[in-house]
């Protein structure tokens, strides 16, 4: 069995670890599991290959940064691409999300984001069609970094972009008023209201922070594997499964769970076949449920 | 001639999908279990029943030749296996792990239909499925009015136990559990063996359907059990409004009729080229139906929902709470 799973598997959690953190936040702090997180995704890839295509409509071909397969017009969209997917966000928390939680049932959220999550990505397929796309088709050489292992200069960017954006993430949970704001509605939400934590601004945090890293996920599933409208709903249990394993509510440990899931999935793909690759977050997260529901950095709840 | 055999297609199609609703309400609309899953319920009805009674074929597993009433039977005893591990497992825990886990059953599923090609047949799915009354299939008119028959019969005594099973002892008591669980347990009434039972019913039921689409169309393939079957359930239940078996069985009728109209709509108005993204507005515009439907009309057309969840609307009203809250 060669050491390559590891980098494979590094990059698949780095995804998955992303995408978790929204979906662990959310959870914690709004008491749903969001179901259209995926689709988050996949609108946020898909308004970053928009811009960077309207970038490349109105200044020219841009070469692409040395080792790299991409140029800035593609960190440029990310970035307007971030924001797109925070603001949707939003917007189907007002519309819709707001709205059913005001009522009290919380589960009944959880189906509208079911709903929501079919209409969102049918809308992509509407607009995009099903046909896979990529930002770039340049094939990119992996150097050998020993032990048998590849790896090419966009997956060591994109591993460094993850370590950041998660290390950004973790300090701004502990280190500021919003992030501890934050944790203090998703350990006791009434004793926050008592002490005047505007819940509203909560909100809108954890969405902003949710919908952009979604979007961060999905452009990494763009320049690694390819853009389909089913790319974030195919991330849906792995990223479940990451920020159960991780303990809800926790950031390392949604990030870890990501990790381990992807490494898991990376080593059955190399051990059985890629075809089974989809059984791994489920075995995994049955074995959670079963052995500790509350997961590696979970809290009880009261 | 020709509209009559369309009309008993098109109902026989609507009471299956009927059978798999009552499934899904005796699970939620009752009990308040949340299925996202159930195409892996109905997928493992149909295939259980296909393996048990389709002639035997070398290129996989069985086909044992069973009757007809055998592999239903079957279907609905391994559906209820499923569907009660899978309870047993989350139902311990937050209702979102159910949903969660269900999700994650309809994917496996999913990839054993199509990987498992000894078991399952693969991609191309299992064929020469036994059909009722096959023997009448070169006059169509009369075979989809016995086949039409023969789903009414079973929806209707699906329908008549599920009724009394909601007025029963046994269907108080998930209602009582679903309404406040703890004067339920304060009761003596074990809140996770009864859940696990209806979610075990309810699965079977949605494999008893599955089954009998198998045998209606004599053929299966992964392709039949995709996440949009789930969905399309959903809100054939919703639009009934959640709790009422009547309603599950119209909602599925409208809804079905919403479907196979609005499909028959886009094929006239696009050109074939333009099917595929058509089908995607379709299935877009009912996803929008749905969180409509859950905004402004919760009840459905004919839903029973509990008094206490108004009455503690009225009361975060009443005590200043923004809509912001969790």
């Amino acid at each position: 069995m060669s050491l390559q799973f590891v980098v494979d598997g590094l990059l698949t959690g780095s995804m998955i670890g992303l995408g978790a953190i929204g979906v662990t936040l959310t959870y914690s702090i709004l008491r749903f599991s969001n179901f259209a997180h995926g689709d988050f995704m996949a609108w946020g890839t898909y308004a970053t290959l928009a811009v960077v295509s309207a970038i490349g409509a109105t200044v020219g071909k841009v070469a692409p940064i040395a080792p790299l397969s991409f140029g800035w017009p593609l960190i440029v969209a990310l970035v307007i691409g971030m924001a797109f997917t925070a603001l949707l966000a939003l917007l189907l928390d007002k519309v819709l999300f707001a709205r059913l939680r005001s009522q009290g049932q919380a589960i009944i959220v959880v189906m509208a984001s079911f709903g929501a999550s079919m209409a969102l990505r049918s809308l992509l397929e509407f607009t995009f069609t099903s046909r896979p796309t990529y930002f770039s088709r340049a094939i990119q050489i992996a150097m050998p970094v020993g032990f048998g292992i590849r790896i090419t200069p966009d997956q060591i960017a994109l591993l460094l972009l993850t370590a950041v954006l998660v290390l950004g993430v973790h300090l701004l949970m502990t280190r500021t008023q919003t992030g501890r704001s934050m944790q203090a509605l998703s350990q006791n939400a009434a004793l926050a209201r008592i002490v005047g934590i505007d819940v509203a601004s909560v909100v809108r945090v954890t969405w902003v922070i949710g919908g952009a890293l979604a979007c961060v996920a999905g452009v990494m599933i763009g320049i690694l594997v390819q853009i389909r409208p089913f790319m974030g709903f195919d991330m849906l249990l792995p990223m479940f499964a990451a920020a159960i394993l991780g303990g809800i509510g926790s950031i390392p440990g949604a990030v870890l769970g990501g990790l381990i899931i992807g490494l898991a999935e990376a080593g059955a793909v190399q051990l059985i076949g890629a075809e089974w690759r989809a059984a791994v977050s489920f075995i995994i997260l049955m074995a959670v449920l079963f052995v500790r529901p509350i997961g590696l950095f979970g809290v009880r709840e009261r | 001639m020709d509209l009559l055999g369309y009309g008993a297609f098109f109902l026989t199609t609507a009471l299956i999908f009927s059978l798999v609703t009552l499934g899904l309400n005796l699970q939620w609309g009752l009990t308040g279990l949340f299925n996202v899953g159930l195409a892996g319920f109905v997928a493992i009805g149909a295939y259980t029943s296909a393996l048990l009674t389709t002639p035997d074929d070398a290129a996989r597993l069985g086909g044992f030749g069973l009757p007809i009433l055998v592999g239903w039977l079957g279907a609905m005893v391994v559906g209820g296996i499923a569907a009660a591990l899978t309870g047993m497992a989350t139902l311990r825990l937050r209702s979102d792990y159910l949903a969660i886990t269900t999700f994650g059953v309809a994917v496996v599923v999913q990839l054993v239909a199509l990987n498992a090609q000894k078991l399952t047949g693969g991609p191309f799915g299992i064929g020469f499925i036994p059909r009722p009354f096959g023997s009448l299939a070169e006059t169509p008119l009369l075979f989809n009015l016995s086949n039409l028959a023969v789903v009414s019969v079973v929806t209707l005594i699906a329908y008549l136990a599920l009724e009394h099973l909601s007025r029963s002892p046994w269907g108080r008591v998930l209602k009582a559990l679903r309404e406040d669980e703890r004067a339920a347990i304060s009761l003596g009434k074990s809140a996770r063996f009864y859940r696990v039972q209806a979610f075990a019913v309810g699965g079977a039921i949605m494999a008893l359907a599955g089954a009998l689409q198998a045998h209606f169309t004599g053929f299966i393939a992964p392709d039949n059990y995709l996440p949009i079957l789930t969905f399309q359930v959903w809100v054939m239940l919703i639009v009934g409004g959640s709790g009422s078996n009547l309603g599950a069985v119209i909602g599925s009728i409208l809804v079905w009729a919403i479907w196979a109209g609005s499909g028959t709509l886009t094929s006239i108005l696009f050109p074939p080229e333009q099917q595929a993204r058509a089908a995607a507005l379709q299935i877009a515009a009912i996803g929008v139906m749905l969180c409509v439907i859950l905004l402004i009309r919760p009840n459905g057309l004919f839903g029973d929902r509990p008094r206490r969840r108004r009455f503690s609307k009225r009361a975060k009203i009443a005590a200043g709470e923004s809509s912001s809250g969790s």
